[in-house]
């Protein structure tokens, strides 16, 4: 099977040794477009992983992104020998196949940043928590969705085969692994920001300014509600 | 009057910007809020692509989350934390923007600042960097946590990309039970409708149980939507709302008060306005809460026992074997009378005066139990100062809590207030999740502050019923 991978230009840089302000360059005019991503796959089929729990909050205190890629789960890890981002199977993994509700709780795009920077390229889960949804579109890592049923088995055959390669499709909207498919789905809006290359949502609101000033001016708040 | 748009759409309106190519909308934000921890490297985005602050007036910068609650001599002995301190006050410094730092009797937890300072109001749209921003809804404005790089967004266009949700109508009616705290109808919500029930969902809190209840009340039902999966949750704005708002620092003046007042009770939702869903609840069925399991969703009333595994989904009887485990507890074992070794009051769910006198309440006269570690933690300086001047802390040093300095504190546990170990702590914060409260196996009870205080004087889950 011919698959092309255009993942985004920020997985295939070094990341800047300076101050990095997130894992992209976030640079407008040069946004990949996202439609297929490639790597092996991660299965962690749990309900409601929180961002505490991705995270904990003891690595927030910092001032860059740099460097939390290591302590991704660092506490689950710790109290779970055979977490599958410690099984040698799993080592270089990128695509994280996870349950319901993933990313609830706290809005911390600390999340994203530390799985993107321990390798996880794509997120396939039952559901997920919204802020962590928007905050993992806007650094490009996709997050789509699929029943449960075939995230079992998805699962499964990873299972039997750690170093199949997964694809996950946001164009055909499936996701592949060996002969098997998968369907899946992402938001709209989503797919359609990744697969345009237009997910640097700066750049696009930073063309709306004369908009946003005629909007501020009619607000009776911004003016004070002086007459 | 054939406008049946319910509050939600109605601020959405006035806040749309334009449509953008994916489909969502770019949202003017009215009120942005940031504190240390999610705004440094929001600002090194705006550094790395030369662009400044558009509307540094609607910003309000404060300190919370690192803050110690013991020695704040600077440099703080974290260093890390030290860092995090120099950079926002570089950042406001550099940016024009006004920051409520340590020494300014204003500071607190960014949720608490907005509305006492009246900067919080009707009709707007509210952004953090944080989820806990849901708790500004209580005064009918459009309120959500966002993340770092829609920091940068806000900072520098005033506005973010998002999609509209969906909104729900939550309805609770009937006369709350004494010793039942707004605290528990959160509880109760999510309970019923689970922590992701309102994904896609904004919530409106409706009926006469919210209608009752005072600003302070609301701002914790709010707080708690995120708890729920929706990222924001508001009550209409009425004479308690406006009532609230009149006199404080940043609210309008004299006449302009008036007109805004006349603003804010126009875009509450009309009788027969129309929502996505609605769900109605019996308040006077909702007992004293308190969480067992490791999200929010997993309580009981405190007179009942833990459900039986049975009692879930096959789906998700893995989940609650896994908060089981983690909690040390078994099915149908009763959550009164669950021993506990550390107390905390506090939080921007809990950290305002009314929870403090509620849960002075209890202890006054009476003592922490042998062996718990018990502490307040008010959330603002204002509503520390506000207790002083009480007797509050008096009251809480008497009973042996300690009284300490405001912040998030403990709810986090990002500064040195931390459980150790296996502990299990009574908190009056929002979270139950593993490893929430600083230590990586400590376990969390969530219930009202109330509730909290019984729990620090008995050294064990109690009915907090039987001491009012």
């Amino acid at each position: 099977m011919a698959v092309s991978v255009m993942s985004a230009r920020c997985f295939e840089i070094p990341l800047p040794t300076t101050i990095a302000n997130s894992i992209c360059l976030k640079e407008s005019f040069d946004m990949q477009q996202i439609r297929q991503i490639s790597g092996t796959g991660v299965p962690l089929l749990l309900d409601d992983i929180d961002t505490d729990r991705i995270i904990p909050a003891r690595f927030l205190r910092c001032v860059t992104f740099e460097g939390l890629g290591e302590h991704v789960f660092e506490d689950d890890r710790k109290q779970d020998s055979k977490h599958p981002f410690d099984d040698p199977c799993h080592q270089g993994g990128g695509i994280l196949i996870a349950g319901r509700n993933f990313g609830c709780g706290s809005s911390r795009e600390h999340a994203p940043q530390a799985l993107i920077r321990w390798g996880i390229k794509a997120i396939i889960a039952e559901s997920f928590a919204e802020i962590f949804f928007g905050n993992s579109i806007g650094l490009g890592l996709p997050c789509v969705n699929a029943k449960r049923t075939e995230l079992i088995r998805l699962a499964a055959v990873i299972a039997a085969n750690p170093t199949l390669v997964v694809t996950v499709d946001l164009v055909g909207q499936q996701v592949n692994a060996g002969h098997e498919s998968f369907p899946s789905e992402i938001v709209e809006s989503a797919r359609r920001s990744l697969t345009t290359g237009n997910w640097d949502f700066l750049g696009q609101l930073l063309e709306g300014t004369s908009d946003v000033s005629r909007i501020a001016e009619k607000l009776p708040y911004v003016s004070g509600f002086r007459q | 009057m054939n406008d049946r748009r319910n509050l939600f759409n109605k601020v959405w309106d006035v806040h749309s910007v334009r449509t953008l190519a994916s489909g969502q909308t770019q949202l003017f934000i009215g009120l942005h809020l940031i504190h240390e921890v999610t705004s440094p490297q929001a600002f090194s985005i705006l550094r790395d692509r030369g662009l400044n602050v558009q509307y540094p007036e609607r910003t309000l910068a404060t300190v919370d989350h690192i803050i110690p609650t013991e020695n704040q001599s600077r440099p703080f002995l974290d260093v890390l934390a030290e860092q995090m301190m120099s950079s926002i006050e570089r950042n406001c410094r550099e940016f024009g923007i006004r920051l409520f730092n340590l020494d300014d009797h204003r500071q607190g937890v960014v949720h608490i600042v907005g509305p006492e300072q009246g900067l919080t109001q009707p009709g707007m749209t509210i952004a953090c960097g944080d989820s806990h921003t849901s708790t500004h809804g209580a005064f009918g404005s459009i309120a959500f946590g966002i993340g770092t790089s829609q920091v940068a967004d806000v900072l520098a266009t005033q506005t973010i990309a998002i999609g509209k949700p969906l909104v729900r109508k939550v309805e609770v009616t009937g006369a709350l039970r004494r010793g039942v705290f707004s605290k528990d109808v959160a509880l109760h919500i999510i309970r019923r409708l689970g922590v992701q029930g309102g994904v896609g969902f904004a919530y409106e809190y409706s009926g006469d149980v919210f209608d009752r209840m005072t600003m302070e009340e609301r701002m914790t039902v709010c707080n708690m939507s995120i708890e729920g999966g929706a990222r924001c949750g508001y009550v209409n704005p009425d004479r308690t709302t406006i009532d609230y708002i009149k006199g404080r620092p940043f609210a309008p003046r004299d006449a302009d008060f008036d007109r805004a007042s006349a603003w804010w009770l126009s875009l509450a939702s009309p009788k027969n306005a129309e929502f996505d869903d609605i769900v109605s609840f019996d308040g006077s069925a909702i007992e004293p809460t308190v969480t067992w399991g490791i999200n929010p969703s997993q309580s009981v009333g405190v007179t009942e026992k833990l459900p039986t595994l049975a009692s879930f989904s096959v789906d998700d009887q893995k989940g609650i074997q896994e908060a089981l485990n983690y909690m040390e507890l078994t099915e149908q074992q009763p959550i009164r009378g669950l021993k506990i070794n550390v107390a905390f009051i506090g939080s921007c769910t809990n950290g305002r005066i009314s929870d403090l006198r509620e849960a002075a309440a209890i202890a006054k006269g009476r003592k922490v139990a042998a062996g718990v570690k018990a502490l307040v933690v008010p959330g603002s300086q204002l509503v520390r100062q506000q207790a002083m001047d009480e007797g509050l802390d008096k009251v809480f040093e008497a009973a042996g809590f300690e009284w300490r300095s405001a912040g998030c504190s403990m709810c986090l546990a990002m500064n040195p207030d931390k459980l150790q170990g296996r502990e299990v702590c009574a908190s009056s914060s929002n979270r139950n999740f593993k490893g929430r409260q600083g230590s990586p196996t400590g376990r969390t009870l969530l219930m009202s502050p109330a509730m909290v205080a019984a729990a620090a004087v008995n050294g064990c889950v109690s009915d907090v019923r039987e001491m009012l």
